[in-house]
C-alpha cells in the first residue's frame, strides 16, 4: 500500500537521505530501525510532504504522496505521530482531537470512539495539552493523528520517555489499530517492544536503506541487531 | 474647578487613542504571532483605509448620497479591500521568498513605498477630512466641592463628541469580535494551531499558505478598519502612517509579540498616557515617554510586560 522507492532528502546544503527504499501492505507494522541520526525521522518528514525529496518516489494505494501539497497528504488517511509529540501546547485536548479531525471532516462518532481507546483524555478534554504528564501527552498525539481515520499511521518513537506501563498501553493500542487494517510504520529504538509488534524490519544506515527482514528471521538471527545498532 | 476636569478630557482622548490603536496593534500582532513576519507596511495599510474611506465617501456624497451612508460604506468596504490588496501581496510577494525574516522586512519595506508613492500620484499631497456620520457635542458635567457643599458645573465649556464615544464603541465591539474568533471559532482554531507549530498544521491538513494570507488581510483589514474610524477626526493624508506603524511597533513590543490580550492591555497603557500626557504637557513628551518604556521592556522584560514566557 505504501511505497517508498529510493528516495532522497536534504536539508539546505545537508544531503541526509541518499536511497531509501521499502514497502508497506494494509494491516502490517513495519519497523525503520537504525542508530541516531540515520534519518528515521527524515524518512517520515518526507512522506508526510515537510521536506521535498530531491530523488525517488512515494505512492500509497497509487496516488503519488510527493506530488501533493503537504497539507492534502493526511487527507489521503496518513496520520502522523511525530517525535516529540509535537503537540498544540496551549490548545486544549479537546481542540487538539478538533485540529485532528480537521483533515477528513471525521463526525463526533470518530471522536468518542478515540476517546474510548484513551479514557484517561476524555477526563481531561479542557486541560491545555502541556500541562499534560508525559504519557498523556503521547496518548494525545495519538489520539490526534487517529481522529483522522488513518489507513496508514506513522509512529515516531511513541515510547520514548515512558515508564514501562505506559509503553505497554501503548504497544496494545498499536496492536488494535493493526487489528482495524490499518499499516503502521514504526519507528523504534526499542528492540524488545519492536520484536513483539512489528512484522517486519528495515534497517536505515546512514540515510540509507539496508536490508529488510521478517520478524521471524530477525528473532531466530540477532546479528542485523549488531550489524546496525550495535546491540543484540 | 482645577485638576479634575482636564484629567477627565485627556483620560477620554487618551480612550479614542487607545481605541483606534489597539485595532492597529492587534492587527500587527496578529500577524506576527501567526506568520511570524514583521509587517513594516503596517501603517501604509492604516493610510490605505483612511484615504480609500475618503475616495468613498465623496463618491457617494457626488452623487447626491447621505454623508452617514458614505461613512458606513467605506467602514465596510475599505477594510475589505485593504484586506484583499494585502493578502494578494502575501501570495505574490511574501509567500515566494518564504517568509525568510530578513527578505520579508526588505519585502515589506518596499511595499511601503509603493503604496505611499501610490497614494500620492493619484490621491495626490492634501490633508483630506471625511465627514463623521454623527458628531453632536456633548458636555459632561462635573462636580466639585466647594465651601462645604457639592456644586455641580454643567453646561460647561469642555465635552466631548458623539463621534469620539461612537469610536471607543465601535474598536471595543470589533477588538471583543477577534476576540470571539479566535477563541470559539474553527478559523480561529487554525489560525492558532498554525501560529504554534507550522509544520504540524500542515501535517493535519491545514492549509497553512491560505491561512497565512487571510491573516495577512485581516491584519491590514484591521488597520484599515482603525483608519476609517479615525478619519473624521484627523483627515486622511499620504503620509499617515508613519505614527500608527511606530506606536503598533511599541504597542506589541510592550505588550509581548503575538500576545492579543497583552496588545490590548499595552494599547491601554500608551494610549491613555499619550492622552494625558499630550494635554497636561506635549505630545511629543508622550512619544518620547513610550519610546523610553519600549527601551526598558527590550532591557528588562524581553518578552513584553504582560507576557508569560519568553519569544520563541
Ligand atoms: N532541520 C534539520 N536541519 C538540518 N539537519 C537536520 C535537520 N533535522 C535533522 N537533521 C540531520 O539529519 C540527520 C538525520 O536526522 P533524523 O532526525 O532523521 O535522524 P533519526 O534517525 O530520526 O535520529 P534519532 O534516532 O536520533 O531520532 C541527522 O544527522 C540530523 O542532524
Ligand atoms: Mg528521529
Amino acid at each position: 500500500m505504501l511505497e517508498v522507492r529510493d528516495i532522497s532528502a536534504a536539508y539546505g546544503p545537508v544531503q541526509v537521505l541518499r536511497g531509501v527504499s521499502f514497502s508497506l501492505g494494509a494491516g502490517e507494522i513495519m519497523c525503520l530501525l537504525g542508530r541516531n541520526g540515520a534519518g528515521k525521522t527524515t524518512v517520515m518528514k518526507c512522506i508526510m510532504g515537510l521536506l521535498p525529496l530531491s530523488a525517488g518516489q512515494i505512492t500509497l494505494g497509487g496516488i503519488a504522496l510527493d506530488r501533493l501539497a503537504a497539507h492534502e497528504i493526511s487527507r489521503h488517511g496518513v496520520g502522523y505521530v511525530p517525535q516529540g509529540r509535537r503537540l498544540f501546547s496551549e490548545l486544549t485536548v479537546a481542540q487538539n482531537l478538533e485540529v485532528g479531525r480537521l483533515a477528513r471532516r471525521s463526525g463526533p462518532e470518530v471522536l468518542d470512539h478515540v476517546l474510548g481507546i484513551f479514557p484517561r483524555l476524555a477526563e481531561r478534554l479542557d486541560q491545555r495539552a502541556e500541562t499534560l504528564s508525559g504519557g498523556e501527552q503521547q496518548m494525545l498525539a495519538m489520539a490526534r493523528a487517529l481522529c483522522l481515520e488513518p489507513r496508514l499511521l506513522l509512529l515516531d518513537e511513541p515510547t520514548e520517555g515512558l515508564q514501562p506501563s505506559m509503553i505497554e498501553a501503548i504497544r496494545h493500542v498499536v496492536l488494535d489499530v493493526q487489528a482495524a487494517g490499518v499499516a503502521v510504520l514504526l519507528v523504534e529504538q526499542r528492540v524488545d517492544a519492536v520484536l513483539s509488534v512489528a512484522s517486519r524490519v528495515t534497517f536505515v544506515e546512514n540515510g540509507q536503506s539496508r536490508e529488510a527482514m521478517d520478524i521471524e528471521a530477525l528473532r531466530a538471527d540477532r546479528s542485523a541487531l549488531v550489524r546496525y545498532l550495535g546491540v543484540q | 474647578m482645577e485638576f479634575g476636569p482636564y484629567l477627565m478630557l485627556a483620560s477620554l482622548e487618551g480612550a479614542v487613542t487607545t481605541a483606534v490603536l489597539s485595532l492597529t496593534a492587534v492587527g500587527l500582532s496578529l500577524v506576527f504571532g501567526v506568520m511570524r513576519v514583521v509587517n513594516v507596511a503596517h501603517g501604509e495599510f492604516f493610510m490605505l483605509g483612511a484615504v480609500l474611506a475618503w475616495w468613498i465617501a465623496s463618491a457617494i456624497g457626488g452623487m447626491g448620497g447621505n454623508p452617514a451612508l458614505g461613512f458606513v460604506i467605506a467602514l465596510v468596504l475599505a477594510p475589505l479591500v485593504v484586506g484583499s490588496i494585502a493578502a494578494v501581496a502575501d501570495l505574490t510577494i511574501l509567500s515566494r521568498i518564504d517568509y525568510d525574516p530578513e527578505r520579508t522586512i526588505v519585502a515589506t519595506i518596499g511595499l511601503l513605498y509603493i503604496m505611499q508613492q501610490v497614494t500620492l500620484m493619484t490621491y495626490g499631497p492634501d490633508a483630506r477630512p471625511v465627514e463623521a456620520p454623527f458628531n453632536a457635542r456633548i458636555a459632561l458635567p462635573w462636580v466639585e466641592f466647594a465651601d462645604g457643599r457639592p456644586q455641580i458645573y454643567w453646561p460647561w465649556g469642555f465635552g466631548t463628541t458623539t463621534y469620539k464615544l461612537g469610536v471607543i464603541v465601535a474598536a471595543a465591539i470589533v477588538l471583543l469580535g477577534v476576540w470571539f474568533v479566535m477563541a470559539r471559532t474553527r478559523i480561529g482554531l487554525i489560525m492558532r494551531a498554525t501560529q504554534l507549530d507550522r509544520d504540524m498544521a500542515l501535517a493535519f491538513g491545514i492549509p497553512v499558505g491560505r491561512v497565512y494570507a487571510f491573516v495577512f488581510g485581516l491584519g491590514a483589514g484591521l488597520a484599515a478598519l482603525a483608519a476609517v474610524l479615525v478619519v473624521p477626526i484627523q483627515q486622511a493624508h499620504y503620509l499617515m502612517g508613519g505614527d500608527p506603524l511606530l506606536l503598533s511597533f511599541i504597542v506589541v513590543i510592550i505588550g509581548g509579540l503575538g500576545s492579543l490580550p497583552g496588545t490590548v492591555l499595552a494599547a491601554l497603557l500608551i494610549g491613555m498616557s499619550d492622552g494625558i500626557i499630550s494635554v497636561f504637557f506635549s505630545p511629543t513628551l508622550a512619544k518620547i515617554i513610550a519610546t523610553l518604556l519600549v527601551a526598558l521592556v527590550l532591557v528588562f522584560r524581553p518578552q513584553g510586560l504582560f507576557g508569560t514566557r519568553a519569544t520563541r
